[in-house]
């Protein structure tokens, strides 16, 4: 078992003529992520890394069975990329596009929470289930078959989490990128939920970062409902207030979202919270140490 | 994005927010100009800076002289004028460095009954925008939303729909506002729900809104800040942008397409990826450094981008030293590594450099390092790069 994606779930690339969408299709192929097709609206009948491009997300699920999309359309277009994607009936909806508008993603968010599809990101480098299914941008080789659950708010540092548990000899069921903006389609407490109901994830890896007070619910959600050890890391404790950090939503603003209130949220509910990036890998072996 | 006070209230007008006749000067002389053309007894002169506080703050140059002043003559408004434009503001705000004023306006008075607080932020939580009314206007709304939380009242609206009147009516009963003022209120804070959705703000807010002696409502301040991500759906907020507010490397930085945040300390960092890169200064920090900068290249950056991304770094004189921590993903290692040695050439490293490099092309990119003479030191990884660039100081 994993979460969200497997071996057999099947993949379309909407963005696929464009070359970042050309290219990470094909790094996805290499990984051994069964990509059946792509979507450009205007470019039906086309072909990019051997596969086939349709008009339409709806057309794409009808000729190929795709039950999962990767998105890269440029951010004027994705809402409405996102949007086709759930009108379409695919289940799980990984959106890479960085820079969509906040007020288009309000709309988005709503959308995918009356439909039965899944949306992860906007703004994230994708979902991968170690040697089964890459869909997004992480090198795949850092990652090794294991038991932790990962999730983040952000991209490279999920590498650097997912390279020190490799290294740890722990490896990972399911990496979830869950994106950088301030509105995001999955949150922490929905893979909260699903890591915890996965049978082979065995622990619990979270990366947080300034911003928001997503991190402050998991900690909650944690101490009420999940048995399995978890471990965190908060990026930004040095940030200064009022600057955004890169991402649209790592923003302290009006003294709120600082890692410090985020850090004590997540210790006052048990969760081993490592004091460096580089600490991750061996906060999570102590959180499981710590469960036996 | 920011914005100045008197572009905030020129969108106002546009969506039929009221606000009180102004005008923009540069010189004492226009200051003086406009007091005797709003034809009042008295008027307001008020800095422009894209902070707050301006009220409270003083000049470094005229201790004794506040960013906002009530004047009572056209002489009055041109000494004010005289005494703020060219200086530079301190607020709590600004830091103590203050902000030079380019800009003043001279506004007309009003008749001022009571002074309300109403802002629109996003609700992260909620996934929906907010507006926040409360009725201690003119204080600063952080410390109401502290320590007496139940002073602010809320009404999430959808951005297609914008607010209801219900949500109005019931907002006004919590402010106590009566009578024909609801009707007011009913339109003013419509108008500002379309302003937030259909400009693309990311916060808006006036402090103070004010309920005037005849029952109307006025925006007496506007701040606004837009969502930098629908840049490419307003091309005028390219003219609204003043460059002059903004810290000079991160001008350059956003130009080409880097994302970067000047700091105080003295190690520059240049990293790929938001999370990493603030990580990076926490670990500096943790080893018992102080990043000089936050600076992601992204993953897409070429070799040029990331040469700029060194010369922006090393023109901050504080930099004494550099580590350069890259985990590749769409970001090559191999792209790094060239950058690093056409930056040796081009830009020359006076200071020492740490390079940490793992992830995609690593082995390549390593390869390139060890053959250049470019003079540095390898870490292996994220810990052993802090610890060494610290090292390099002492």
């Amino acid at each position: 078992m994993s979460i969200l994606i497997n071996k057999d779930t099947k993949v379309i690339c909407q963005g696929i003529t464009g070359n970042v969408g050309e290219f990470h299709t094909r790094g996805c192929l290499d990984y051994g992520t069964q990509m059946v097709g792509g979507v450009t609206p205007g470019k039906g009948g086309q072909t990019v890394a051997g596969l086939p491009v349709f008009d339409t997300v709806e057309e794409a699920r009808l000729q190929t069975g795709a039950n999962a999309t990767m998105i890269f359309v440029p951010p004027p277009f994705a809402a409405d990329a996102i949007l086709e994607a759930i009108d379409a009936g695919i289940e799980v909806v990984i959106a890479v596009t960085e820079g969509v508008p906040v007020i288009d993603m309000v709309r988005v968010y709503e959308a995918a929470k009356q439909s039965n599809s899944v949306l992860v990101g906007p703004n994230c480098p994708g979902v991968i289930t170690a040697d089964e299914c890459k869909i997004g941008i992480m090198p795949g080789y850092i990652h090794q078959k294991g038991c932790v659950g990962i999730m983040s708010r952000s991209g490279t540092l999920t590498y650097e989490a997912v390279w020190q548990t490799s290294n740890l000899g722990l490896g990972q069921t399911t990496c979830v990128g869950l994106g950088g903006d301030p509105i995001v389609g999955t949150s922490f407490i929905d893979c909260l939920q699903m890591f915890q109901d996965d049978d082979e994830t065995e622990a619990i890896l979270m990366m947080g970062e300034i911003g928001g007070t997503a991190e402050e619910e998991a900690a909650a959600y944690v101490k009420e409902h999940i048995t399995k050890p978890v471990a965190a890391f908060i990026a930004g404790r040095t940030a200064p207030p009022g600057k955004r950090m890169g991402h649209a939503g790592a923003i302290i603003s009006g003294g709120k979202g600082t890692a410090a209130e985020k850090i004590s949220a997540l210790e006052a509910a048990g969760i081993e919270v490592a004091n460096s990036p580089a600490d991750m890998g061996a906060a999570m072996k102590r959180a499981i140490e710590k469960a036996n | 994005m920011k914005i100045h006070e008197y572009q905030g209230k020129q969108l106002f007008q546009q969506f039929g927010v009221n606000v009180l006749e102004n005008r923009v000067s540069r010189t004492p002389e226009e200051a003086a100009a406009a007091f005797t053309e709003l034809g009042g007894a008295i008027a307001v002169v008020k800095s422009q800076i894209h902070a707050g506080g301006r009220g409270k703050g003083t000049f470094i140059e005229k201790p004794e002289q506040h960013g906002v002043q009530l004047v009572k003559s056209a002489d009055e408004a041109r000494e004010a004028a005289a005494a703020m434009l060219g200086n530079r503001l301190v607020t709590i705000q600004t830091g103590p460095a203050g902000k030079v004023v380019n800009q003043v306006i001279v506004e007309a008075g009003c008749d001022i009954a009571r002074e309300l607080y109403l802002g629109i932020v996003l609700d992260r939580a909620n996934k929906q925008p907010v507006l926040m009314c409360s009725q201690e206007g003119g204080v600063e709304i952080e410390k109401v939303a502290h320590e007496t939380p139940e002073k602010i009242f809320k009404e999430h609206f959808d951005p297609a729909q914008g607010i209801e009147s219900y949500q109005v009516r019931k907002l006004c009963k919590k402010l106590g506002i009566e009578g024909k003022s609801v009707r007011a209120a009913d339109k003013f804070m419509k108008a500002l729900c379309r302003l937030y959705v259909d400009t693309d703000c990311s916060l808006m807010e006036i402090n103070p809104l004010v309920v005037t002696g005849d029952g109307g409502l006025v925006a007496l301040d506007a701040k606004i800040n837009f969502d930098s991500n629908a840049a490419f759906r307003h091309k005028e907020w390219e003219e609204m942008r003043d460059l002059s507010e903004e810290e000079e490397s991160e001008v350059r930085a956003s130009a080409a397409g880097l994302s970067y945040v000047k700091l105080e300390g003295n190690i520059g960092c240049l990293v790929n990826g938001a999370g990493l890169a603030m990580s990076t200064m926490d670990i500096i920090k943790t080893h018992g450094g102080q990043p000089a900068n936050f600076l992601d290249v992204g993953g897409g950056a070429n070799a040029d981008q990331v040469t700029e991304a060194f010369r922006i770094i090393l023109s901050d004189p504080n930099v004494k030293a550099v580590l350069v921590n890259i985990f590749g993903g769409i970001m090559k290692c191999t792209t790094i590594a060239e950058a690093i040695v056409v930056a040796a050439k081009s830009v020359g490293f006076t200071v020492p450099l740490v390079v940490r490099l793992e992830g995609t092309e690593v082995e390549e990119g390593r390869r390139i390092l060890e053959e250049s003479d470019v003079e540095l030191v390898t870490a292996t990884d994220l810990g052993d790069a802090a610890e060494k660039v610290v090292a390099t100081l002492n």
